[in-house]
């Protein structure tokens, strides 16, 4: 594997509910949970998972928007945010992010213009240069400088909106580029269009992206290793062929059994998962799915499985005991699941 | 078909952009304007006053000031006085244009002053939120346990009478409510993505403020501040009334109101005058702030 530019260690964001009339700290939504991971530069690696599982809160602490509790973030060999590291500020001027929701992303009174050069002012350039620039990254994602350029976010459609936001993400000329459901909420041609863009932006400029989405098919075409989590923990990880093509975790599998196909003889037969993901303030004991897992036996509430390389071989990472030999499941990795 | 005019003269092109950009959203603004007749009326009467104020030594046709005892409560129409004459025989036409100027004094000033004070409160407690937030609504809280008249009486009492005196009593008025609309305005768009995308690409708070947050802000606070002018004028001739604004013989409507109070069974119409135009130009006020937000949102 190729040096990683981007390195994730035991990241953990725990959120404080209020409550009570002195305003106690009563519990903590376990958000992000102690994850790990490396993506290499060039590489895209696409995070998937439920709605409330942590991915969103994921990208927010890799721009530092939130400040982790515990962990840290290396990017390019540097720790964000120590002395002796990167400064948040110069991490933000490499890695950048684009927005799901394509109208709240953009100041309702600022022309397209002044959105997209932003940022580089912001860094010191000149206003004049920073314009051009803007002019020169709205031709790059496929809209007419002239026609656009003047114009008030209201008054575009999602996909030309969408299409800003990534303008203004490239417009420091970020090494990363993080994609939080960036697509998910276009139509099906318009979100086809954006991500052939994406890819093409990605190769022209040497882009490493870190894809986050709850659309699987979306996440295969466009990464090329897949990180699932489940209740702000990480219980697989590995390329795109290893994880759709052979799940390891009883949830990648559940969650890849609920992928709709388009050809009728793939039809979902088994219902998938049922009922919603257990509470994230108080996640149950030992392994987080062992409610919604069809495998569940006693050592899973008793132990939590840890994040394991599957054998020496590939680079697909479980964390389930199933997996693990010594672990004592009873179905202890009947190889072919 | 895009960059044939772009890489030859970035400063040529710079002005027209600025130009085009500034005059995009506020041409829809008076375009919008221009098809509105009820806000053009009264964005017209509201100018009449203004400038009949304004120019109140010149378009007045006797000494405001100068009384004569036989001529007291001539009604509107006689020979000399166009709209008739006090209880103590001054000329009431020169009295309102003079009185004018006076109550719109009291009526924007205080708006004005609680603007500035009330919105960078309201602003440092949204932008900023958590503690400081708490600290600052809280106090602001406080003044809410007052009706707005008893406050501003309170207050004016307290300090005595007198022009500035009644000004600062409104400021402290209106400094409670427009830090809270500026607090709620600020505090939604403080959560809005643009703002965390201007965080994320490394801009300080002063700059993301200054860029992103005033802009989004001002227009609804401007708004509702304009509402509250005609609120001010009212509480202003208010206290004038009750004797803690303007001091006699100064013309004020809201005192004028009050020294022809007596005089009501004898000379109705000239009596109602300075109340007629108090209702007017708040309600010129009203009507504007109305048209000025439906002109002025950007959804439209």
């Amino acid at each position: 594997m190729k040096p990683a530019l981007l390195k994730v260690e035991g990241l953990k964001k725990y959120f404080p509910i209020k409550g009570g009339i002195f305003n106690k700290t009563v519990a903590h939504v376990q958000a992000v949970d102690e994850i790990a991971f490396e993506v290499p530069r060039g590489e895209t690696l696409g995070i998937v998972g439920e709605s409330g599982c942590g991915k969103s809160t994921t990208a927010r602490l890799l721009m530092r928007l939130i400040s982790p509790d515990q962990g840290a973030v290396v990017f390019d060999g540097m720790e964000v945010g120590r002395s002796d590291g990167i400064s948040v500020r110069d991490m933000r001027k490499r890695m950048q992010m684009v927005f799901q929701d394509s109208y709240s992303s953009l100041n309702p009174r600022m022309p397209i213009e002044g959105s997209i050069a932003f940022g580089p002012i912001v860094h010191g350039l000149q206003p004049s240069v920073a314009r051009q620039r803007a002019r020169e990254l709205l031709a790059k994602v496929g809209l007419d400088p002239n026609l656009f350029i003047r114009r008030y976010p209201h008054e575009l459609s999602g996909g030309q909106r969408q299409r800003i936001n990534i303008a203004r993400a490239l417009a420091l000329e970020p090494d990363v580029l993080i994609l939080d459901e960036a697509v998910s909420a276009l139509d099906k041609s318009v979100e086809a269009q954006v991500l052939n863009l994406l890819t093409e932006l990605k190769q022209e400029l040497n882009l490493t992206f870190i894809f986050i989405s709850h659309d699987l098919n979306v996440v295969r075409y466009m990464s090329d290793r897949v990180l699932v989590m489940y209740l702000g923990k990480i219980v697989e990880i590995g390329t795109v062929d290893e994880i759709y093509d052979s799940p390891r975790h009883p949830y990648t599998a559940a969650l890849l059994s609920a992928m709709p196909s388009m050809d009728p003889d793939k039809r979902t037969t088994v219902s998938p998962l049922t009922g919603d993901p257990p509470n994230p303030i108080n996640p149950p004991s030992g392994c987080r799915f062992r409610t919604r897992c069809p495998f569940a036996e006693r050592v899973c509430s008793e132990m939590e499985p840890e994040l394991q390389p599957l054998s020496e071989q590939v680079s697909q990472k479980v964390a389930c005991h199933m997996t693990n030999p010594s672990s004592g499941h009873t179905k202890v990795n009947s190889k072919e699941s | 078909m895009a960059m044939n005019e772009s890489p030859a003269s970035p400063s040529s092109i710079d002005v027209t952009q600025v130009v085009a950009k500034s005059r995009n959203y506020w041409s829809t603004v008076l375009d919008r304007l221009s098809r509105d007749p009820v806000t053009l009326a009264f964005g017209a009467i509201l100018l009449l006053i203004l400038l009949s104020a304004i120019f109140a030594d010149v378009l007045a046709p006797a000494d405001p000031f100068k009384t004569s005892m036989i001529k007291r409560l001539k009604p509107i129409g006689t020979d000399g006085f166009p709209l008739g004459a006090d209880e103590l025989g001054r000329d009431m036409l020169s009295r309102l244009l003079y009185g004018g100027r006076l109550s719109l004094v009291m009526g924007i000033s205080p708006v004005a002053f609680a603007l500035v004070i009330g919105g960078f409160l309201g602003l440092v407690a949204g932008f900023l939120g958590g503690k400081i937030n708490m600290a600052i609504m809280r106090t602001i809280d406080v003044f809410y346990a007052f009706p707005s008249v008893l406050l501003a009486i309170a207050i004016s009492g307290a300090l005595g009478a007198g022009i500035v005196n009644a000004i600062i009593s409104l400021t402290i008025v209106f400094i409670p409510p427009i830090a809270r609309v500026t607090e709620s305005v600020t505090t939604q768009i403080r959560g809005l993505d643009y703002v965390e995308a201007a965080r994320a690409s490394g801009a300080r708070s002063l700059t993301i403020i200054r860029a992103h947050v005033l802009a989004n802000v001002a227009g609804p606070v401007f708004i509702y501040a304009t509402s509250l002018i005609s609120v001010s004028i009212i509480l202003a001739s208010g206290l004038s009334f009750l004797g803690l604004g303007t001091e006699p013989p100064n013309p004020e409507w809201g005192l004028m109101l009050n020294t022809l109070r007596q005089s009501i069974y004898v000379s109705p119409w000239v009596a109602t005058l300075p109340g007629v135009l108090i209702f007017i130009t708040s309600l010129s006020f009203n009507m504007l702030s109305d048209g000025l937000r439906t002109a002025m949102d950007i959804k439209l």
